[in-house]
């Protein structure tokens, strides 16, 4: 019994709640929902340390024992999500203090962005596949409203798309439980993983996993399913689209690499071979279309499916090192994507526009911004003394002792031309003549950098701390490589 | 035109009390009997419906004056508050208790902790539809 893993839920949740109350009130808003997420990184700090000493925390909600009731499970994977996506809503929200307006602010924005903490939180800590159902409707409904909060003309398009898609995902999410629940009779995944290797993933047990695979592929935007991606994350404003490519996505590979590793792993010859075909593919796409975009926006938005695809190249792989280099690179692509927006973010507050061709010279009247933009940039392509490198180096290492030189390809050269849209971004936004003098940019950058410079700082501590760091993703990696360690903590005596 | 609605009103000022008893009804019944939170608050708000039907929405908001928003974040507050009560015990979260109390008229009455989170939902619920039927009802004006 430990109530501390409720902690990252309820904090959020307590305070969306308080925060309906004075949606007239914005500096009280502000006051309040800043406290709030600073304690939520306090208490998810704390977890992660707990984890660290003690080993994976359990909390069985209502005193009820674990197939029966619902389980929360803080297992080091959980934990360091946890802490990393907290971190990201703190930074958004502190950038959305100059950048959201009035108008949104006083229609419950903040409350928005506290239920969708919830969702993000409670969707990493639960241990009940129904439950993990629950938080990702709590945080897609909080991201609906965020899609369209303001009620411009792109936003209300796109959110239509977005919520259809969802809409339809969520229903093949409660099919894919029913069926599972049908075969194993439980819905609490330490116990599934149990059933399921009792009676050895027949066939039927393989279709369902494919059908989670459809489902968490739709909210993490895989290959055949991204679709609704580009255009849904243009529509809203950029700390709204730092959450959602940050934190929305992520969910859906969280929930891959945890149904995959800890419930459906004894037919890997199938399903983790699809898995790493689509992940290619995924790649492929975000390649594709981060090089064809001339719209900083859509340039980065396409570098999140590349991540999604490295990411799951990893899992496909299900080697220790290749899951400890999957697990290095979620949380330093969630930072340095959430970096990412914010910092182009701050060029669209500059120039007034998202179209690459009309800016330039930005370095000229912003050096700091341009070199952080800089960092971030040769971080997300991973060049080696920053974040993104040690993932990359992992997952690449796994790849060629699996003999998957196919993927491991397709990684470095998707590498290359990550490095090449970014650095297109650098060189035609800040590089060359300025275009605008300094009286005639459209706004300032005031209180713009202070969170984007406390994300490029995490997201460098990462790479060069990668020695403190990585006992911690090691934990979590060994976690996943051996599903046993989870379902002892969960269904012990 | 101006028309009569009479027998409309008055038939509604006689069956909302009914239609209140009844959601109450099935509100308190839940933990024994088909009922609970969800559908007591459904049928409250459909009461207060057929008041909106009857009457017009200014006068509606003159005898209810509640904030439905507010009804809703009163109701999540109730819910996440009998939750944070195990904090005070020590146990784990939502653990629900009950105990056996002699009530003045109803003699011996079983209580549960679990009302207090039932009348969480029954608010919501209220608020939420409440919500919904005004806003879309206010927006041509």
């Amino acid at each position: 019994m430990n109530n501390v893993v409720i902690l990252p839920i309820l904090i959020p949740l307590l305070t969306g709640i308080i925060l309906i109350f004075f949606n007239k009130y914005i500096k009280v808003q502000r006051w309040i929902s800043f406290c709030s997420t600073l304690i939520t990184v306090l208490v998810a700090g704390y977890l992660v340390q707990t984890v660290f000493t003690d080993g994976i925390q359990t909390l069985q909600l209502g005193s009820w024992k674990a197939p029966f009731g619902i389980v929360l499970v803080a297992d080091m994977l959980a934990a360091i999500l946890v802490l990393t996506a907290s971190i990201i809503v703190f930074t958004c929200l502190i950038y959305s203090f100059r950048n959201i307006g009035k108008a949104r602010e006083s229609y419950y924005y903040y409350a928005a962005v506290q239920f969708l903490t919830v969702g993000v939180l409670g969707a990493f800590l639960t241990g009940d596949i129904f439950n993990l159902f629950v938080f990702f409707e709590v945080m897609l409904m909080s991201s609906y409203v965020l899609i369209v909060i303001g009620g411009t003309k792109i936003q209300l398009r796109e959110s239509i798309k977005y919520i259809l898609v969802n809409v339809i995902s969520s229903a093949l999410f409660v099919i894919a439980v029913a069926y599972l629940y049908a075969v194993t009779g439980t819905v609490n995944i330490a116990d599934l993983s149990a059933k399921i290797s009792e009676i050895g993933q027949p066939g039927i047990t393989t279709v369902i996993s494919i059908l989670f695979l459809i489902v968490f592929g739709l909210k993490g935007a895989i290959f055949p399913l991204f679709f609704w991606l580009p255009g849904s994350y243009h529509a809203p404003p950029i700390p709204i689209t730092a959450l959602f490519g940050a934190l929305l996505t992520k969910v859906g590979v969280y929930a891959i690499i945890r149904t995959f590793t800890i419930i459906f792993y004894h037919d890997t010859g199938f399903t983790h071979t699809l898995i790493g075909i689509l992940a290619g593919f995924t790649i492929l796409v975000g390649v594709i279309g981060a090089v064809a975009h001339w719209d900083v926006k859509k340039i980065i938005i396409y570098n999140i499916l590349t991540a999604v695809g490295v990411i799951l190249i990893g899992v496909a792989t299900l080697t220790p090192t290749s899951l400890a280099g999957s697990i290095y690179y979620l949380v330093h692509d969630m930072m340095i994507k959430a970096a990412l927006f914010l910092l182009v973010g701050a060029m669209v507050v500059i120039t007034g526009t998202s179209n690459l061709r009309k800016m330039g010279g930005l370095i000229t009247h912003h050096p700091y911004l341009g070199w952080m933009f800089f960092i971030a940039a040769i971080s997300l392509a991973g060049i080696p003394p920053f974040s993104g490198f040690i993932g990359k180096l992992l997952i690449v290492q796994g790849g060629l002792q699996a003999e998957h030189y196919v993927l491991v390809g397709a990684i470095l050269l998707s590498s290359l031309l990550v490095l090449y849209s970014v650095m297109r971004i650098f060189i035609n936004g800040f590089w060359g003549e300025a275009k605008l003098k300094k009286e005639e940019e459209k706004g300032t950058t005031n209180g713009l950098l202070f969170p984007i410079t406390l994300l490029v700082a995490i997201s460098v501590t990462l790479g060069i701390g990668a020695e403190w760091f990585y006992p911690y993703i090691d934990q979590a990696a060994k976690g996943l490589a051996d599903p046993t360690i989870y379902i002892q903590a969960v269904l012990k005596e | 035109m101006k028309t009569n609605d009479l027998i409309l009103q008055t038939v509604t000022k006689i069956t909302v009390f009914i239609i209140f008893a009844y959601s109450l009804t099935l509100f308190f019944a839940g933990h024994n009997s088909p009922g609970g939170g969800f559908v007591g608050g459904l049928i409250t708000s459909a009461g207060i419906v057929l008041l909106l039907l009857a009457f017009d929405l200014k006068t509606i908001t003159t005898i209810l004056p509640f904030d439905f928003k507010k009804v809703a974040a009163l109701g999540l507050l109730f819910a996440a508050g009998t939750g944070i009560g195990s904090f005070l015990f020590g146990v784990p979260f939502l653990t629900h208790s009950f105990g056996h109390f002699d009530l003045p008229i109803f003699g011996e009455t079983e209580l549960a902790t679990a009302v207090l989170f039932d009348t969480g939902v029954y608010l919501v619920v209220v608020g939420v539809t409440m919500t919904i039927i005004q806003t879309i009802g206010e927006d041509d004006d």
